[in-house]
Parts: structure tokens; C-alpha cells; sequence
């Protein structure tokens, strides 16, 4: 069968080889344009989120490519993004595309339903449950050296003297990955990798702010949903940091799991979670951003976006408890890159002028006490 | 005694009979917003957040009015009332999860809010514990407001057989309450002689049947949806809404979807949308949303790609926002109905 997925940031590598291994045949979805967004735009209900536009374009975008099938995730809510794929199926279907959505669900909500669609997925490739198994093994451990990578790549772009290096030197790494066909294999690549980004020429002595990215999933995934953001803030000097990965193995690196449960971290503001989506965990994540002496956090969200409404309401308080500022970004089809750009070089500004204030209130203070 | 608050929006058309009998029961003095108007709407506009849906930002405004009339207002986190849903799910839309946290830190100077957590998808009986809750914030013994919750569950009992006989939730709440304080209830009688509601479903030929399906808060708050029932009743139009159906009957279309939706009041709608999709006597639906409500997004959808294939039915989607104005609304009734009495006679 000829097999297709949602584009995620960079997670596309991993499961197009996920795919080929399972004995279908992948149809890569093209990474999210303007066409796709027009073409998503124009059928999908008025208020929904661009993460549904987009998938809305890329299903017909791969759908003209000849995909038969496309494997996406479920949820149990109260996000209504786990009834997206009931949506696209019924879109799909009136706009007679013979495509089938297999939606996998959180496999502790319903096993046998989980399994079955394994089971589906399995017997049209053809393969041993024992090859399965393998397969999403390796594609696990490329979902986390993808991951990992980028997340060494925002760290050092901002140190980068030649503008543009790393992000070339990124895409090298990702070639390495995706040549990998063993969990052996991914791991050498990775170990590769870092190294040829660490040999991207760096200026160490640079004090770039530093900024958290919160907020909804897709929007913080997708670079072209947030219009590269994280690369635009990068090559303005300033390391970001985000909150959340696919792998969701960022034990070392980011918050996630340093400071115990989110929510009882969100709990003074928000006394209910999970409220759907990263709601929650983004009022938690602007409480810790800021016990980690974080310059700043930047809020991304697609307009309409329901948990995100109910952080962003709360997120003043936390900002002024915390002493952080907070920029919010809702994005919808409507946004551009340079309305983006001209509003975050305003928030580095700000960012900057704040940090000069600091260090000259403590110069001050520590004066007053020789 | 205290003064205890209750906003007149979102849950209130579904629950007030309850919350107010219980809130009688234990001494307590119970203050309702007035009828959404101008200054609490836009109250509500200046201090919601800006991406909000009207009905939230509505719910704001009523809080703000309350503010320094009352010692608690009653906003209690609605987050489960039945085991429904594919696994079991159901719950209510995220802001609802959120909103007293929300109400709390946007609107200045607020009484403490009654937040108390209701979830009683495991076991229907913990309305009594969340009852003492209650009772807990306001001094009361458990004794006292476990057997006025009995008494509240008994009332609110009589007010779903009061809706499912046809009437619409302000009428039924006034039948209950005849006797409310007159500052709550003067202006609402003016709004009753203003326009008499429909009250019993005519099965009758004559007059036009439309089912209204949609949040409560956005179809019976005759402020932010242009008086739409009010419209329809003038044109002698009989109108049905998902609330005039048991919960026995709305459940029989679950088994027609891929995957129920997660919220109470989504599926409601949905499955009254269908329902009356399937109705002989119906002639057409009109689906009231909000601006940018999530769910609806969904349910709008949904509904639409329904009627257009497994019935002959006309579908009208009404969107309203803060702008909303009623000449609007007017002339998309119209023309509706105008469509409606074209068809009939075609036929």
C-alpha cells in the first residue's frame, strides 16, 4: 500500500523510513507551503486551528501523490485535536479521496483497538510481528537522535559566526541519521552528528539571551508553521529552548522532569489539568523557565486554540509573580513571517534592555556594599 | 447568611434550579446577574482575553457585575457529570476547565469564588461529597447540605420533566422560582411580555418547525444571539431544541459517529442535531456557534456534512460574536424561512 503520515518538524525521516520497513511504500509528505495551507484553508471549517489546515492540505497533497493510507495519532481529549482525524476522514471522503485515516489512540485508553490497527498496519506490509517490533524500535531511537540533534543545533546557532552555518551543518546531521538502518547504526550517526555540528565555527565568548518556546504541539513542532522561528531567533543571537519534543526524552536537557510533576507547578495558577492539549504544562513551563533564569518566553498557538486561550489568560499573573515577560503569538493562516520577525525583534529588544537594567542594578548594589 | 453569586450564562440555563434550591436550602441568599446587556458584555470584552469566545467573555462580564454585590460567587469547575463518551471521556470544553482560574486572575477585585471541583464520572453519589464542599466554604454541616443537595437533585428533576415537556429554560425556571426578589426577576418579566417564547411543540402542520441545536448560553441568552427564539416565535415558528430530549433518546445517535466528541454540551448538540435530522416534522436546523469556538468548529462541520447526506434538510450555521446585532441575525432568519416556505410549497 502506498502509506503517508503528518509532517512534524523533523520527525518525517523517521517514519518514512518507519514506513518503508513495514513493507509499504511511503509517500513523503512535502514539507507544509503555501499551497498546502490554500489548499487546507479552503476545506476545512472556518475556526479551525492551523494545525488542522495544514494536515488538511498535506492529506491532499499526498492523497494526489497516490497515498492509500495515512497513519496519524488519536487523543481522549479534552483537545479537540484528537478529533481531527474523524474530521479529515469525513472532508476526505466528501471531497472523494478513497484515502483511509488509521488514527492510532493512546494505547491505555483502548488496547484492542490500538493493537488491531497495528495488527492492519502489519498485515498490508506483510511482515512478522517480530519485524514490527524491530521497526518501531529503531524508529524510536531515530525519533530521539532527530530530537536531540536539533536540540544541540538551537543551542550552539547562536554562537555560529558565519550566519547559516549550523543550519547547513544541521541538515548534514539529519542526512546521517536517516542513512542509519539499526539501533547500532542511528547511534554511531548520532555520535557523528554532534560532532560535525560541534565543528560549526563558534564565537564563545557571545552571552546570547536566552528564550523558552511554549505552547501548542504542532505550532512548536512545525517550522513552517511558526515560520522558522526557532532558526530566526537563533540567528538573531539568542538561544532557544523548547519544552516540547516528540521524544519527549529531554530528561537532561530541558525542564521537562527536572522539577518533579508540572502540574502541581501550575497548580498556585491553574488548580485543574489536564485541561487538554499543553495548556497546563505551559503555565508550568513559564514558572520554570524563569526559576532557570530564562531571559524571556515566547507563547506559540494557533488562533482558536482552546487550552492555549486559557493559559494565555493566565499567563500575565505568572509573568508578573515570576517576574518573566511573555510574548504570545497566536498564528493563523493570516500571519506572516515579517509581522513575526518585526514582533520578536521588539521582545529581544525588550529582553535586552531588561538584562542591561539587572546588571546595572546589581554593579549598584555591589558597590553600596564595598 | 451570605450573599452567594450566580452568573447568568453558560451553565446556569442547565443547572441554576439545582444550585439555587441547594443554596436556599442551606440559608444562603442567592444573587443572579441580570440578563446579559450592553454594559456587561462589554465589561466582559474589557476583561477577558482577547481570543476568548463571546460566551466566556460574557461569563466575565457577569462576574465583574457581581463583584461588589456579593460575599462568594458561585462558579463551580464543571470537569465531568456522566461516564460517556469512547473511553470514557467526556468531560467539558477546556475553558470551562479552566474558567475559574481564569475569572479570578482577569477580573480585578472579585469576591473568593465557590470553585469547588465536580466530577462525578466514577460514581453519580460524589455529588454529595462535593455538596459538603460546599457546605465546608459556608460553614455548614454535612448533615444540612447532603439533604439539601437531595432536595436541589429533586428540583432539578422537576425542571428536566418542565424542558422535556417543551419549555424553554427561562420559562421553566420562572415557573419554578415564581417568587424571586424583583431586582432579578422585573426584568425579566419585561423581556417575557416583550416576546412570548414558544412553549409546547405543535405537531400541527400549519406553522413552521425549526430545530434550534447549540450551546445553551448561546440560544436562550437572547442578548448576544439577537433574540433568535424571539425571532422565530414571531414568525410562528415552532421551535425544538436538543434540550427537549431526554438524554435517552440524544444517546440512541452516538452509535452513528466515528468517535463521539469529548465535551457534554457538543455531544448534546450534535446528537439533537441528528435527532431531529431524522424527524419528519422538522423542517429545517439552524446551529447557533459562537466566533472561533473551538468545539463548534467540529460540531459545525459535522452537522453540516450530516444534513447534506442523510437528510433532505436545510441547514443554517449562525455565527455570533460581540458584534453580533439583531438586524443581522433578522434578515438571515428571514430568509431562511422564506427558503423553508418556498420548499414546502413545492412540495
Amino acid at each position: 500500500m502506498k502509506v503517508s503520515f503528518p509532517h512534524m518538524g523533523y520527525s518525517y525521516l523517521a517514519f518514512k523510513w518507519m514506513v518503508e520497513h513495514t513493507g509499504h511504500e511511503c509517500i513523503v509528505p512535502p514539507e507544509p507551503s503555501k499551497r498546502t495551507l490554500d489548499l487546507g484553508v479552503r476545506h476545512s471549517p472556518e475556526f479551525a486551528c492551523i494545525p488542522f489546515k495544514m494536515l488538511m492540505g498535506t492529506y491532499l497533497e499526498v492523497a494526489e501523490m497516490g497515498a492509500e493510507m495515512i497513519i496519524t495519532s488519536g487523543s481522549n481529549g479534552p483537545c479537540r485535536a484528537g478529533l481531527y482525524w474523524v474530521m479529515h476522514q469525513y472532508l476526505l471522503e466528501e471531497l472523494g479521496q478513497p484515502v483511509k485515516i488509521v488514527a492510532l489512540e493512546p494505547p491505555l485508553c483502548d488496547m484492542r483497538d490500538f493493537i488491531g490497527k497495528l495488527r492492519l498496519i502489519r498485515k498490508t506490509g506483510g511482515i512478522s510481528t517480530k519485524q514490527l517490533i524491530w521497526v518501531l524500535q529503531v524508529t524510536w531511537e531515530k525519533v530521539k537522535a532527530i530530537d536531540e540533534i536539533e536540540r544541540h543545533s538551537h543551542e550552539i546557532r547562536p554562537y555560529e559566526i558565519g550566519k547559516g552555518d549550523t543550519t547547513r551543518a544541521f541538515w548534514q546531521a539529519l542526512e546521517m541519521i536517516d542513512a542509519a538502518n539499526s539501533i547500532n547504526e542511528v547511534r554511531l550517526a548520532y555520535r557523528e552528528a554532534l560532532k560535525v555540528l560541534d565543528a560549526v565555527p563558534q564565537d564563545n565568548s557571545r552571552n546570547p539571551l536566552k528564550v523558552g518556546i511554549i505552547g501548542e504541539i504542532y505550532v512548536v513542532l512545525e517550522p513552517s508553521a511558526n515560520h522558522y522561528m526557532q532558526i530566526m531567533l537563533g540567528e538573531m543571537g539568542v538561544q532557544t529552548d523548547r519544552s516540547i519534543y516528540l521524544s519527549g526524552y529531554t530528561k537532561k536537557t530541558t525542564i521537562y522532569d527536572l522539577e518533579g510533576d508540572l502540574y502541581t507547578v501550575a497548580q498556585p495558577y491553574l488548580n485543574e489539568a489536564p485541561i487538554g492539549g499543553h495548556g497546563a504544562n505551559s503555565i508550568a513551563e513559564t514558572v520554570l523557565y524563569s526559576r532557570h533564569g530564562y531571559d524571556g518566553v515566547v507563547q506559540l498557538a494557533p488562533f482558536s486554540c482552546i487550552p492555549e486561550i486559557v493559559a494565555k489568560s493566565i499567563l500575565p499573573t505568572v509573568s508578573r509573580d515570576h517576574d518573566i515577560p511573555v510574548l504570545t503569538l497566536f498564528i493563523d493562516e493570516q500571519t506572516g513571517k515579517a509581522g513575526v520577525q518585526t514582533r520578536l525583534e521588539a521582545f529581544v529588544d525588550l529582553m535586552e534592555r531588561r538584562r542591561e537594567v539587572k546588571q546595572k542594578q546589581s554593579t549598584i548594589a555591589r558597590r553600596l556594599v564595598i | 447568611m451570605s450573599k452567594i453569586g450566580i452568573p447568568r450564562t453558560l451553565a446556569y440555563f442547565l443547572y441554576y434550579p439545582l444550585w439555587k434550591t441547594f443554596l436556599d436550602e442551606l440559608g444562603e441568599e442567592v444573587i443572579v446577574s441580570p440578563p446579559t446587556s450592553r454594559e456587561i458584555l462589554d465589561q466582559g470584552v474589557k476583561d477577558a482575553v482577547n481570543d476568548a469566545c463571546i460566551p466566556i467573555k460574557v461569563y466575565h462580564g457577569h462576574a465583574a457585575w457581581l463583584r461588589d454585590k456579593v460575599d462568594f460567587i458561585f462558579s463551580p469547575r464543571l470537569v465531568s457529570v456522566r461516564l460517556f463518551g469512547d473511553f470514557g471521556t467526556e468531560t467539558f470544553c477546556p475553558k470551562f476547565l479552566g474558567l475559574p482560574d481564569m475569572v479570578r486572575l482577569t477580573v480585578d477585585k472579585l469576591p473568593p469564588l465557590i470553585d469547588t471541583r465536580v466530577g462525578i464520572k466514577k460514581d453519580p453519589k460524589e455529588i454529595f461529597n462535593i455538596a459538603a464542599d460546599i457546605g465546608d466554604v459556608l460553614g455548614k454541616s454535612a448533615a444540612d447540605c447532603k439533604k439539601a443537595c437531595r432536595k436541589g437533585l429533586e428540583v432539578h428533576k422537576k425542571y428536566q420533566k418542565l424542558l422535556s415537556s417543551g419549555v424553554l429554560p427561562p420559562d421553566a425556571i420562572a415557573q419554578l422560582f415564581p417568587n424571586e426578589p424583583e431586582t432579578n426577576n422585573k426584568v425579566r418579566r419585561e423581556e417575557h411580555q416583550r416576546q412570548r417564547l414558544v412553549r409546547k411543540p405543535n405537531r400541527e402542520e400549519a406553522g413552521l418547525n425549526i430545530a434550534v441545536v447549540g450551546y445553551p448560553y448561546a440560544i436562550y441568552d437572547d442578548y448576544i444571539n439577537g433574540g433568535i427564539l424571539g425571532l422565530l416565535s414571531k414568525e410562528n415558528v415552532q421551535v425544538f431544541t436538543q434540550d427537549m430530549l431526554s438524554d435517552k433518546v440524544l444517546n440512541r445517535q452516538a452509535k452513528h459517529l466515528l468517535k463521539s466528541t469529548f465535551w457534554y454540551f457538543s455531544n448534546r448538540a450534535v446528537y439533537g442535531g441528528l435527532h431531529y435530522m431524522k424527524q419528519k416534522r422538522i423542517d429545517g436546523i439552524i446551529h447557533v456557534t459562537a466566533f472561533a469556538c473551538g468545539p463548534d468548529s467540529v460540531v459545525d462541520r459535522l452537522l453540516e456534512i450530516e444534513a447534506h447526506r442523510h437528510s433532505s434538510k436545510p441547514y443554517l450555521s449562525i455565527t455570533i460574536d460581540e458584534h453580533t446585532g439583531e438586524a443581522g441575525i433578522r434578515t438571515r432568519v428571514e430568509a431562511f424561512i422564506d427558503m423553508l416556505n418556498y420548499r414546502r410549497d413545492k412540495i
